[in-house]
């Protein structure tokens, strides 16, 4: 068992388990990270998280929390006063809360199909994508971020997503920039941070990651 | 702020517009419901859920909120003089937060399944995968009631509505296909808070009839064994 307080079961691409790493380093908070191999999963994670089996997990004092949004809002519950990423206006709590639950309805599913399928599902998908990058980009509006002038929640939610762009660019071949200029100046200036540099892996070794995944589901 | 007008716009058979209307129950906060007609949506429902254009929206002033469980949320937030639905405890918030995404993004379509399946071995498979998220639920109720009355202790709280909602839609299925899914032999603990979450006072008003849902059911069902051809 960790000598740690807070530990992290996670896998490296996930974008799911970078919005708590980001989280956790934002905050401060020193944690243990175990990297979890998904074909062969640990027994702590079975053990922690035995209705899904999935990671992210974070795991306080021994407490399983699962469930990345959840375990987000958990952390930001019990470390509340350094770098708080929630408004305390309930009206902009709400909306923040709505936009990151739209960003996980639709990118992960969508973003998969864009490097999974081929032909016109593939096509369904870029499409479909690239109008939800579009509606999430007309919500940052001219803000710096999407939590205002600081970064936020919904920040935190969506950039990890920014690591999987050049795969879903290259296995789609299509250009988000090219439809989603703003957005992507936002993701950089994200990438200043700290916080989030040090949370996501390069854009090179997540399509390395996909390249051998599609190989071994027979999808190459 | 919190004393700006509310209006709450709905349909009486969803379950999920219910948890919003047991959440300003139980602040005793005064709303009027709009009831929708889901085959001819109001302009002020698109224009308040321009996104996915869905019930329930809550309109508190001005403002729009929308999503079932951030609605209950944003309301116990508000509110937050009157009797606390969320957990105060972050581990005991996490956990009804847990549950509560489980049931929508896991139970709920189970449930639903049994309605949808085409034949009788894939309405046991629905049947039976409905009773082991029960058996699930009926778990967690014991973890989080502590003893108490309701999974939020002493009083409804967000994992009871989360959860609730669905009683009427349960039974309903249990009697169109003639299955026991909450019971006192099989789920004892979720048999008794059923009752009682029914009854409280904050929920019994807003819960529909069995008859009546079974009535709307069985022209929504028909729908689902011959789906239109446009």
């Amino acid at each position: 068992m960790s000598e740690k307080e807070v530990v992290l079961l996670d896998f490296w691409p996930s974008p799911f388990g970078m919005r708590l790493r980001i989280a956790l380093a934002e905050k401060g908070i020193d944690y243990e990270y175990k990297e979890e191999d998904l074909w062969n999963k640990s027994p702590l994670l079975l053990k922690s998280n035995p209705v899904h089996k999935k990671i992210p997990v974070l795991i306080h004092k021994g407490k399983p929390v699962c469930e990345s949004l959840i375990a987000l809002q958990y952390v930001e519950e019990v470390w509340p006063h350094k770098s708080p990423l929630l408004p305390s206006d309930p009206y902009a709590r709400a909306r923040a809360r709505f936009w990151a639950d739209y960003i996980d309805k639709k990118l992960y599913d969508l973003g998969r199909r864009t490097w999974a399928t081929k032909g016109e599902e593939q096509e369904a998908a870029k499409k479909e994508f690239l109008d939800s990058l579009k509606l999430l980009e007309a919500e940052l509006g001219d803000k710096p971020y999407f939590g205002g002038d600081k970064f936020g929640f919904v920040d935190a939610v969506l950039i990890p997503y920014y690591s999987w762009f050049y795969t879903y660019e290259t296995c789609g071949n299509f250009s988000i920039e090219a439809d989603c200029p703003k957005l992507i100046f936002w993701a950089k200036r994200c990438l200043e941070k700290e916080s989030v540099k040090k949370s996501l892996p390069p854009q090179e070794k997540v399509y390395g990651f996909v390249l051998e995944l599609k190989k071994r589901l027979g999808l190459l | 702020m919190a004393g700006d007008a509310v209006k709450l716009l709905g349909a009486w058979p969803s379950p999920v517009v219910m948890r919003a209307r047991i959440a300003l129950n139980l602040k005793s906060v005064g709303y009027e419901f709009v009831e929708e007609n889901l085959g001819n949506k109001s302009q002020l429902l698109l224009q308040s859920n321009p996104v996915h254009k869905k019930i329930p929206v809550l309109i508190h002033g001005d403002k729009p909120v929308c999503e079932s469980l951030i609605i209950v949320q944003y309301i116990d937030e508000v509110w937050s003089s009157g009797p606390g639905i969320l957990p105060s405890d972050p581990y005991d918030l996490a956990t009804a937060r847990f549950w509560a995404a489980y049931i929508d993004d896991k139970w709920f379509p189970s449930l639903t399944g049994i309605a949808k399946a085409q034949d009788d071995g894939a309405k046991k498979a629905a049947i039976e995968q409905v009773s082991e998220g029960l058996a699930l639920l009926e778990d967690a109720f014991r973890k989080c009631s502590k003893g108490k009355t309701f999974f939020g202790g002493d009083r409804v709280g967000y994992l009871d509505i989360a959860f609730g909602c669905f009683l009427g839609w349960l039974r309903v299925t249990e009697k169109m296909n003639g299955v026991e899914l909450i019971s006192r032999s099989k789920t004892p603990q979720l048999a008794q808070w059923a009752e009682r979450f029914c009854a409280d006072p904050a929920v019994k008003d807003v819960m529909p009839e069995t008859d009546k849902l079974a009535e709307f059911a069985k022209v929504l069902f028909a729908k689902f064994k011959n789906p239109p051809s446009q």
